[in-house]
């Protein structure tokens, strides 16, 4: 399983339906802020941010400069079970990537 | 071989290092990230932003769709917001923020297995109106909460 650095993942599934939770480590740097001495400060923030699950894209977002740093997103889905494997992907507006593939636990009865 | 010399030249001719620095780290990731919207995330207003996400601006108001967002944010840095879609088809959600100085903030496409419910945490400059916009069946479907901030999400 591909580990990740920036993306950190809780996920659980009830009933068939998957809850992702997804925490992006990023600075999600606007383009627009200005620095003391005034100089912009250049724009770094995800633009694309994916969730696949078995060979469904079920989330694909775009995001803009105006998602919080450390970007958070709350998803579901259906048609999941315990132990799938999700792959979380994002691409930031200067090339940076990063994915990583998470298991969803299986839930403790 | 033409074409390269013109490039060269181009860059040679740019007004400073810097300027060409900014040029370079914005352009190239534009032509490999076709799915980014940029003129509808470049816009400067709700409609524009809307006609470019969607190719269209009207939209009609629904209670199917449910915006949860604090009356009153502490840090404009950090909201959270939640749009929940009761909506049959819900194909995609976007967030809005009227006052920012960018108003689309997020646009979500949705597979037909996911539900229509989205959480995230967005910046807001100051106080405003939180649009969500939800396509449903080919249609626009909207609802909105004002959010008051204390202190500004994007200082500078």
């Amino acid at each position: 399983m591909a580990k990740s650095s920036t993306i950190q993942v809780r996920s659980s599934v009830k009933k068939g339906v998957a809850t992702i939770k997804c925490l992006v480590s990023h600075p999600m740097e606007t383009g627009l802020r200005k620095d003391k001495k005034g100089n912009l400060i250049p724009a770094k923030f995800i633009q694309n941010l994916t969730c696949e699950h078995s060979g469904d894209t079920v989330l694909d977002a775009e995001l803009n400069g105006s998602i919080s740093t450390n970007p958070y997103l709350k998803f579901a889905f259906s048609g999941a079970n315990d132990g799938d494997t999700i792959k979380i992907s994002w691409v930031d507006n200067t090339g940076e990537k990063d994915s990583g593939e998470f298991e969803i636990p299986t839930r403790r009865r | 071989m033409n074409h390269h010399r013109r490039i060269l030249l181009k860059s040679t001719l740019a007004a400073s290092a810097t300027g060409m620095a900014i040029s370079a780290g914005l352009l190239t990731p534009k032509a490999v990230l076709a799915a980014w919207n940029t003129s509808a995330f470049e816009s400067k207003t709700v409609d524009a932003a809307l006609t470019g996400a969607f190719g269209s601006a009207s939209t009609a108001d629904s209670d199917k769709i449910k915006l949860s967002a604090p009356d009153v944010a502490e840090n404009g840095a950090s909201v959270t917001v939640t749009v929940k879609s009761s909506l049959p088809k819900t194909e995609a959600i976007s967030i809005l923020v009227k006052e920012n100085a960018q108003p689309l903030t997020a646009s979500f496409n949705l597979n037909p297995r996911t539900e229509g419910a989205i959480t995230t945490n967005i910046k807001m400059g100051k106080s405003s109106d939180v649009i969500a916009v939800v396509k449903a069946d080919g249609k626009l479907y909207t609802t909105k909460q004002q959010v008051k901030v204390t202190i500004g999400g994007c200082g500078g």
